[in-house]
């Protein structure tokens, strides 16, 4: 894993995976999203509102699993003290928080001509509008730490005590009460409860949307190492003209 | 047989329009980022 870690490896495989990831996450979401307005029948219960699970579940998922991967990050940054780790979790931060967003917003919109509302304080809810927090909170402390020029530790910190949000994220529906459904896939189980007419475009596009988020984050990665080079030889050249 | 879905009155074509254009707006900034970034250091490279 070392191996790759070193900032002139990545970039070299980060050119070639950026196009390849763009491309198959493109095809894919709009497969999934093809088939989940044309092709898949209306749910029995939800009818045809099922057709956001198809946007708000990836969305879901990777804004937690991003989260996961900025804790795992800030955690390699702060031990390690690894440049590249530093560097992934500033890039995965406003791609989550976004995928955070549209996991709301899809949701608030399923929510209304499912529950009759936009919004319920909810566990699920909540604990998802906190996980935004966490995010936005994340990448001011990590901008304000930045422009100081300091060691970027308290967004890292940050990063890291928020994880705690992530297992009642995923379990605030078997813990409490709620109105948001429980789960309907278990991937430690290999299990489903939906019927495959209906699985077949949700896991395609989570597929896609999974492809998009790599890219992202590949893409704003190059972008940093890219600003952090340009800065480095700016800091040169000023100090041999002095 | 599927029968033509009814997609906006459960608000779904809302949903995807946010989606798909939050999608586009970030593949589009980091996309622009990444060029922009990498167009400087490679200029900044070549006059040094």
């Amino acid at each position: 894993m070392h191996r790759y870690a070193n900032p002139t490896r990545f970039l070299k495989i980060a050119r070639i995976a950026t196009p390849l990831t763009l491309a198959l996450g493109l095809i894919l979401t709009i497969a999934g999203l093809y088939i989940g307005l044309f092709a898949s029948p209306p749910d029995y219960q939800q009818g045809e509102s099922v057709r956001i699970m198809y946007v708000h579940v990836p969305a879901a998922w990777l804004g937690s699993g991003g989260y996961l991967g900025l804790a795992i990050a800030s955690a390699t940054a702060l031990i390690w003290r690894h440049p590249l780790a530093t560097i992934a979790a500033r890039a995965i931060a406003p791609a989550g928080a976004a995928f955070s967003a549209i996991c709301l917003m899809s949701g608030a919109l399923w929510g209304k001509p499912t529950w009759g509302t936009y919004w319920v304080w909810d566990a699920r809810l909540t604990s998802m509008l906190v996980l935004l927090f966490l995010y936005l909170g994340y990448l001011a402390l990590a901008a304000a730490e930045t422009e100081r020029g300091g060691e970027r530790k308290g967004a890292a910190i940050l990063a890291l005590v928020g994880a705690i949000n992530l297992p009642i994220i995923k379990y605030s529906v078997e813990w409490w009460n709620t109105l948001h459904q429980g789960s309907s896939i278990s991937i430690t189980q290999g299990k489903s409860a939906m019927a495959p007419e209906i699985l077949t475009p949700l896991l395609v596009s989570v597929a896609g949307f999974t492809f998009l988020f790599a890219a992202i984050v590949l893409m704003r990665m190059r972008a940093l190492l890219a600003e952090q080079r340009v800065e480095a030889r700016s800091r040169r050249l000023a100090e041999a003209v002095a | 047989m599927i029968g033509r879905p009814d997609l906006w009155a459960s608000y779904i074509w809302p949903s995807y329009i946010l989606t798909i254009g939050g999608l586009i707006a970030l593949l589009v900034w980091s996309w622009t980022a990444m060029r922009r970034a990498e167009r400087r250091a490679d200029a900044l490279k070549r006059k040094s």
